[in-house]
């Protein structure tokens, strides 16, 4: 039986439970508990005047009502600027509960508790808020003039303003090198707003007994969701405690805490002394939430004859919301990410990050880098429109090549780091995708095209993770890291990892996730980091307990630990299967025991062994136990890259456009599991499709969210979303150990892209925005081809 | 999303129903695929909830040859399965999924009269009708209301508070008659954006619109498109005037109708849309009726 696992197609442990109904989601806890529901804000931008509750005092089965003003002082602060940078010189972020000023749709207002939540809605109704309606900013173009304003304080509603630029290698400037360039292009790109839309909303459950606090919350970081609650609300660390139950998908939205529920909740759990818990609805959640990818792009590119990219010139325009809790990494991350596989010669990229009446702006799968890739890959797009050249032709010309990884992008990443890629291999990665899709031997005709889109992705940011393992007296292997799970398959690639490093079956590994009662120390899940950061670390553990499980088997064996192997949850001398020891044994005798409570213990006891006696039980420098912790902290991210390439079919009559083929080829270094990875990409490019073809946040001039519903919000179907065809690349990372890069963003991030350079493929006709929809493309063709 | 209080009614019988009706000021909860997504959102805050499910003799789906009467309890995938309709089935196909089709009601469709809807153009291009009960005095009363004033506005019907939709009847096609609906959706289920139903008959075709106007638009198309319409061979000269007939219709169907412009299309792309959709149906329409008649 081999225990080699790492690599292989091992199913989804969580599987059965989550597809059987046995997940427990925020919702399925704390069925006695209060609930809590809001009143939100109607208008876009209004000043509070008065708010009247005696209208919901008579609903029966109210428990409380609060506002602002009930807040203690800690409670009632503006929420954390979770991510400050110096670009982002005007920061700001809500109050738990509005004070004085709403500034979007949706915003809390009153928080009422009542004993269930048709009470609490009910209370909520009769609550009169009297509001002085103010003017709204309600696009990106009105926040950019500056004359009515979202935060009376804030300018020109500029919360940050960033310029970098890399020169060329004889130190010019990208607007120099364009100006001196053969050919030159300029251009606009709009991305429009949509929105991460976990299945399970954001929810949280919180308990007090009088001293410690126990919050369950729907989030990406339950370790630091702890550490904000108990500043929030003054408690002592240790008496708080955040568990991530089963949560139903993230996408980035979940990352942001504390939320204003996340600080609420608990407070009104200890000041009523009972169970409270709030699970967000789905209208709640569109107004409330955090939305992502606006942006305007103008771009300037010069070019030689070959289509080689001699300077780049980016200015962004990219929307923020109404508040910016998260700081500025969205478009961070657009503009660094934006050069991709290319050498883009000179690139300057200026953003200004600006406010609206709107939700907030948060990162949402891909954070930032499909509206990165849109740009980059419209770019090459027109270059090869330009020149008359093959499409791969142009990307090809300006690929950086393997010989020269590590490749300094010359910039700073979001996580205050050298963007220096670590590996990959981009023309072996094009021919892949060509050859998947079938790039030279396709049949173009009017209403058929083909698209292809390229990226890079920085995944696995730290600062760091930690796994801790034991080994327990049954031979069971417990592995806990604090990163939480939305469903990516944590619990099976982590198990795979454990189970390789150890040699025992996987069957006998269990992993938790995101729980602080099992692991206090962790940053989140987000920027395909889990498997890269908590991997190598749950690896780094389970090496430092095979390495005190060897060296005790040795003793006990009377062997070199040097000769050992584990196979099968058994140490054996190498070539001498029948000198061998169980890890249970191992586990036994790591623990010298003065009471034995079965027989596998009696053998620890203080009588059993042949312990020397001029030694104590447990040598200095060891603990008792076959466990370890170990954390690991990369120096910087690790660089996955992936190329997509579709085939689509518009209807010359309709306008419909249909994804007829699907191929992607992925690099994320050594693969854990490609059926997850797998899984990934198909959940990915299914947001793509959405975000490309469907997906749609629509404000109107009021600042009202006009398709707060899954009735208007086209998230794609099934039926919407053709067959996969996937192809894996292995360049393995040289940063870590175990040579992998990250995968959770992964598929989304181009497929606007190539879909809009497969329908510009069919067409003719040049498409500069996403998402386009069959009514946008028939207005196209009405102008295009009049 | 949970509903404000209501009372509920589960009457037992028709005259319970609209008994209870007449008494307070409720709606009517039939397959409630509409109308509890609008109590959960509070869109909708009726005081009484009369459940109609328990009552007796408001299901079935009765057939003769001058047509189909469907209950107001039949479930539009009953009433899919039973085929007793070619037209209406082929309009059931494209409402919504399968599980919501298990629950939502044919009739209940109609008197919701949403204008993007497929079964009130069904009902409207077929010239049926609805028959509507109300508590009158001691006794149920019952009107038949025709298609043509059966649908108001946009979900606005001619059922009047106090009175309950019992059934609707949808009438026989002829022989020879082909039928079409044509639509598009953003995605698989979704409301059409435009969608055309045709009837084809050896004296002339018909058409009924949705999502183009505030209730079904209904244009009689007379002689302009008639079976040698979906004729399969494109140089017969015959077929080319077929051609520009067709192309014709689909200006008729243009001009007739309204759209407006939403969130998910311009009304420049509906219009469109309507005339394209028009001549696809009126074409496999009349491809249909030809093939009936053995052409």
């Amino acid at each position: 039986m081999t225990t080699r696992l790492f690599g292989e197609r091992v199913p989804r442990r969580e599987d059965p439970r989550l597809l059987t109904g046995q997940g427990r989601y925020l919702d399925d806890l704390g069925r006695e508990a209060l609930a809590a529901a809001f009143v939100r804000a109607p208008h876009a931008h209004a000043r509070i005047r008065d708010i009247d509750v005696a209208g919901a005092l008579d609903v029966a089965g109210l428990v409380a009502v609060y506002t602002w003003e009930d807040l203690p002082e800690r409670a009632g602060r503006a929420l954390p600027l979770l991510i400050p940078h110096p670009a982002l010189t005007h920061g700001r972020t809500a109050y738990p509960l509005a004070r004085d000023v709403v500034r979007h749709v949706g915003e809390p207002v009153v928080m009422v508790v009542a004993t269930d939540r048709y009470a609490a809605e009910d209370a909520c109704a009769l609550i009169q808020v009297d509001y002085e309606p103010l003017k709204p900013v309600a696009g990106l173009e009105e926040a950019v003039q500056g004359v009515r304003l979202v935060h009376e304080d804030v300018p020109g509603n500029v919360g940050a303003h960033l310029v970098q630029e890399v020169m060329t290698a004889d130190g010019r400037g990208a607007r120099e090198a364009i100006e001196t360039s053969p050919h030159t292009l300029a251009f606009r790109l709009d991305i429009e707003r949509s929105a991460s839309m976990p299945l399970e909303g954001r929810g949280v459950y919180a308990r007090w007994d009088g001293r410690d606090l126990r919050v369950y919350s729907s989030t990406q970081t339950s370790t630091s969701v702890r550490m904000a609650v108990a500043a929030a609300l003054g408690l002592p660390l240790p008496q708080v405690e955040v568990i991530a139950p089963d949560v139903g998908g993230g996408f980035g939205v979940k990352i942001v805490h504390p939320w204003p529920e996340e600080v609420l909740v608990p407070w009104a759990a200890m000041t009523l002394g009972r169970e409270v818990k709030w699970s967000e609805d789905r209208r709640e959640h569109f107004v409330s939430s955090a939305h992502e990818r606006g942006q305007v792009q103008y771009v300037r590119v010069g070019f030689d004859d070959d289509g080689r990219v001699l300077g780049l010139d980016v200015t962004i325009l990219h929307d923020h919301g109404a508040y910016t809790p998260y700081g500025i990494i969205v478009p961070i991350v657009t503009s660094t990410q934006l050069p991709g596989p290319y050498k883009p010669g000179s690139y300057r990229v200026e953003f200004t990050s600006v406010y609206t009446n709107t939700v907030q702006v948060t990162p949402y799968r891909g954070a930032g880098r499909p509206q990165a890739v849109f740009c980059m890959e419209r770019t090459m797009d027109k270059i090869a429109r330009y020149l008359g050249k093959d499409r791969t032709e142009v990307r090809a010309a300006n690929f950086i090549r393997p010989e020269e990884f590590p490749y300094d992008q010359g910039m700073t990443f979001q996580d205050g780091r050298p963007l220096i890629y670590d590996s990959g291999n981009y023309p072996e990665m094009l021919r892949m995708i060509k050859e998947l899709i079938g790039w030279d031997s396709f049949e173009r005709r009017p209403g058929r095209g083909i698209g292809i889109g390229c990226y890079v992705e920085g995944t696995g940011v730290g600062p760091y993770e930690g796994g801790h393992v034991q080994i327990t007296s049954d031979g069971r292997v417990h592995v806990s890291t604090g990163l939480t799970s939305q469903g990516q398959g944590h619990e099976t690639a982590f198990a795979q990892i454990a189970a390789t490093e150890l040699g025992v079956p996987i069957e006998r590994v269990s992993v938790v996730t995101g729980d602080t009662r099992r692991f206090g120390y962790a940053v989140g899940t987000f920027a395909s980091r889990a498997a890269v950061v908590s991997g190598n670390a749950i690896a780094l553990a389970c090496r430092k307990v095979r390495r005190k499980a060897l060296r005790i088997a040795a003793d006990a064996l009377e062997a070199n630990p040097d000769d050992l192997d584990i196979a099968d949850g058994i140490v054996h001398v190498a070539g001498a299967p029948s000198a061998a020891i169980p890890l249970s044994t191992v586990a036994v005798l790591a623990n010298p025991l003065r009471y034995a409570f079965d027989d596998e213990t009696a053998r620890a006891t203080q009588f059993a062994g042949a312990a020397s006696p001029d030694r104590p039980p447990v040598a200095e420098g060891e603990e008792p136990g076959l466990e370890g912790r170990d954390y690991y902290s990369p120096i910087r991210s690790t660089f996955a890259a992936g190329m997509h390439a579709a085939v689509v079919e518009t209807d010359p009559d309709t306008a419909e456009i249909k994804v007829v083929r699907y191929a992607v080829v992925h690099d994320c270094g050594r693969l854990i599991n490609p059926m997850i990875v797998e899984g990934q990409i198909h959940g990915g490019v299914a947001q793509g499709i959405g975000g490309a073809l469907y997906e749609r946040i629509v404000y109107d001039q009021h600042g009202q969210l006009v398709n707060a519903s899954f009735m208007d919000f086209l998230m794609p179907y099934a039926t919407e979303i053709p067959h996969i065809e996937t192809g894996h690349l292995e360049t393995p990372s040289p940063l870590n150990p175990l040579g992998i890069k990250g995968a959770g963003e992964a598929g989304v991030i181009p497929v606007s892209a190539v879909i809009a350079s497969a329908i510009e493929d069919a067409e003719g006709i040049e498409i500069d925005r996403m998402p386009l929809s069959p009514s946008d493309l028939f207005d196209l063709r009405t102008t295009h081809r009049p | 999303m949970k509903p404000p209080p209501f009372t509920y009614h589960a009457p037992r019988d028709l005259a319970a129903a609209v008994r209870t009706l007449a008494e307070v000021d409720g709606k009517v909860l039939a397959g409630g695929q509409s109308l509890i997504p609008m109590l959960n959102m509070r869109l909708a805050a009726p005081a009484h909830l009369v459940d109609i499910n328990r009552a007796e003799g408001l299901g079935g789906i009765e057939a003769d040859p001058a047509g189909v009467r469907v209950g107001a309890l039949a479930r539009h995938s009953e009433v899919e399965r039973s085929g007793a309709h070619p037209l209406l089935t082929r309009a059931l196909r494209l409402v919504a999924h399968p599980v919501i089709r298990n629950r939502g009601t044919v009739v209940g469709s109609l008197v919701h009269a949403d204008p993007a809807a497929e079964l009130p153009a069904v009902l409207a291009v077929l010239g049926g009708a609805v028959r509507v009960a109300r508590w009158d005095g001691g006794a149920v009363a019952v009107r038949e209301v025709p298609a043509a004033e059966f649908f108001v506005g946009p979900m606005e019907s001619a059922v009047a508070p106090g009175e309950l939709a019992v059934s609707a009847f949808f009438p026989a096609l002829g022989a020879h008659d082909g039928v079409a609906f044509e639509e598009v959706a953003r995605r698989h289920g979704d409301y059409a954006l435009a969608g055309v139903c045709a009837v084809v008959t050896p004296r002339g075709a018909k058409v009924a619109c949705v999502g183009v106007g505030p209730v079904p638009v209904v244009v009689d198309l007379g002689d302009l498109v008639n079976l040698d319409s979906g004729a399969p061979d494109p140089r017969a000269a015959a077929d080319l005037r077929a051609a520009a007939d067709l192309r014709a219709a689909a200006e008729a169907v243009r001009e007739a109708t309204e759209p407006e412009a939403d969130i998910h299309a311009s009304a420049a792309y509906r219009r469109h849309l309507v005339g394209v959709l028009a001549e696809r149906a009126l074409r496999e329409a009349a491809r249909e009726g030809a093939a009936a008649r053995g052409a």
